[in-house]
């Protein structure tokens, strides 16, 4: 018999389309899994609004229950409270390392609540590359291969690298 | 009051989607690789946000018409769209002023749009905000970069911010649709917004050894702009390439 624990563990083996590495619970973005008459339900939350992965994870999410003979999944969309880069497993923070990408090294609590509409001076925040562990890096664009990556260089060992940004 | 909430949704939907259409022009033109991507990325973030707002809408019309049907099948004069986001590009540096004055309005928008008592548009703008954020930092480090830069920089900074000044007044108009709402606590205060956001662009432009334009003359504020439904000459030919692929064949799917 399928159980919650069951549809979570089919969960944690769909992985993010962009950051393979990570499962898409690890990720943080699976909000509830609930059975109902028949079927499942499971709320997803994006993690920006206009990700381009939101469909194709919701595809995913289908495939991997029906793997496990769950035909009826019901995909709901929770806005609220939005996703921020806190709900991201220790785990994840891990793998995101060792795939190359910084991982978010401030709480985005402490980001939001900088007060002030010009942020501009947020550029002094120091992140070490992945690679070396220099802290002689910079930023080079806000926004890297996706939205939710920003991309620096490392003065040190001069590799450019992503940085998963605290949001 | 459904009449004035969906005008005011459609506002706030028609706003991203036009910017995010602008934004898009820039892919495959921009300066350098991480400048293309990242307009890009700031247009996907808007197109997010306007898909969000114009689903809602279309639920409060109650008209059976979705997101698609609202962006794609609505002509010219049916837009609500600020007349600042429909300008053309022309060059980086009249994107980035565009950037510049309309993050700033946008994020003090969304922050108050998180206390409106419509739970929906609450949701929808905390998620929103936490977006814009990293937009408002982004051309704001721009601005500082062009304007305190080479001496031809500077001059074209300051032609781009001059240039798109006196549409900046329509971001802080309030009208009666939103006055209603306003005083239900749905819409935010925009009047409320503007000093504000004059304090933000000032210091922003201080730092880019940029001047303030001092006209106070506004586009679109006395007998109504984007947002009633009158538009610059440019939305057309925008609309006209957006929607081509739906008008040319009507329910095709991706």
């Amino acid at each position: 018999m399928v159980n919650v624990d069951r549809v979570w563990d089919a969960l944690g083996g769909v992985p993010d389309p962009e950051v393979p590495v990570v499962s898409i619970v690890e990720l943080g973005i699976v909000r509830g899994v609930t059975f109902a008459a028949g079927g499942v339900r499971i709320e997803v939350t994006p993690t920006y609004s206009g990700c381009p992965a939101t469909e194709m994870i919701a595809t995913a999410i289908r495939e991997r229950l029906a793997a496990i003979g769950i035909a009826d999944v019901e995909l709901v969309t929770r806005l609220s409270p939005p996703w921020t880069t806190d709900w991201l497993a220790p785990e994840a923070k891990r793998k995101l390392a060792e795939f190359g990408i910084a991982p978010p090294h401030v709480t985005a609590a402490s980001r939001i609540d900088v007060a002030g509409i010009s942020p501009l001076r947020r550029r002094s925040v120091v992140v070490p590359c992945p690679r070396c562990g220099s802290t002689q890096t910079s930023l080079l664009s806000q926004f890297g291969s996706t939205a939710c990556k920003a991309q620096y260089r490392c003065d040190a060992c001069l590799e450019p690298f992503d940085y998963f940004k605290p949001h | 009051m459904s009449k004035a909430l969906l005008e005011y949704l459609l506002r706030l939907g028609d706003t991203d989607v036009v910017l995010a259409q602008r934004l898009g022009e820039w892919v495959g033109h921009g300066p350098v690789l991480e400048e293309d991507i990242a307009l890009a990325n700031v247009g996907l973030d808007l197109l997010g946000q306007g898909r969000m707002w114009l689903s809602y809408a279309g639920e409060v019309e109650g008209k059976g018409r979705g997101e698609d049907d609202l962006a794609f099948l609505r002509d010219q004069h049916e837009f609500r769209n600020i007349q600042l986001v429909e300008l053309p590009n022309v060059d980086f540096a009249v994107t980035m002023a565009r950037q510049l004055y309309f993050d700033h309005a946008h994020l003090l928008l969304l922050r108050a749009l998180v206390h409106s008592s419509d739970a929906r548009i609450a949701e929808i703008a905390a998620k929103a905000a936490k977006e814009v954020t990293y937009h408002a930092e982004r051309s704001a480090d721009w601005v500082v970069r062009l304007g305190d830069g080479t001496e031809e920089s500077h001059a074209r900074m300051q032609q781009a911010i001059d240039r798109l000044w006196p549409y900046t007044g329509e971001m802080f108009a309030l009208d009666d649709v939103e006055s209603a709402l306003v005083a239900a606590e749905v819409a935010a205060d925009v009047g409320a917004l503007r000093e504000p956001w004059l304090r933000a662009i000032e210091s922003v432009l201080a730092e880019a050894t940029l001047v303030r334009p001092a006209s106070e003359w506004m586009q679109g504020t006395r007998r109504g702009g984007g947002k009633q439904g009158v538009h610059t000459e440019h939305l057309g030919h925008l609309l006209a390439e957006m929607q081509f692929l739906q008008r040319a064949y009507p329910g095709a799917q991706w």
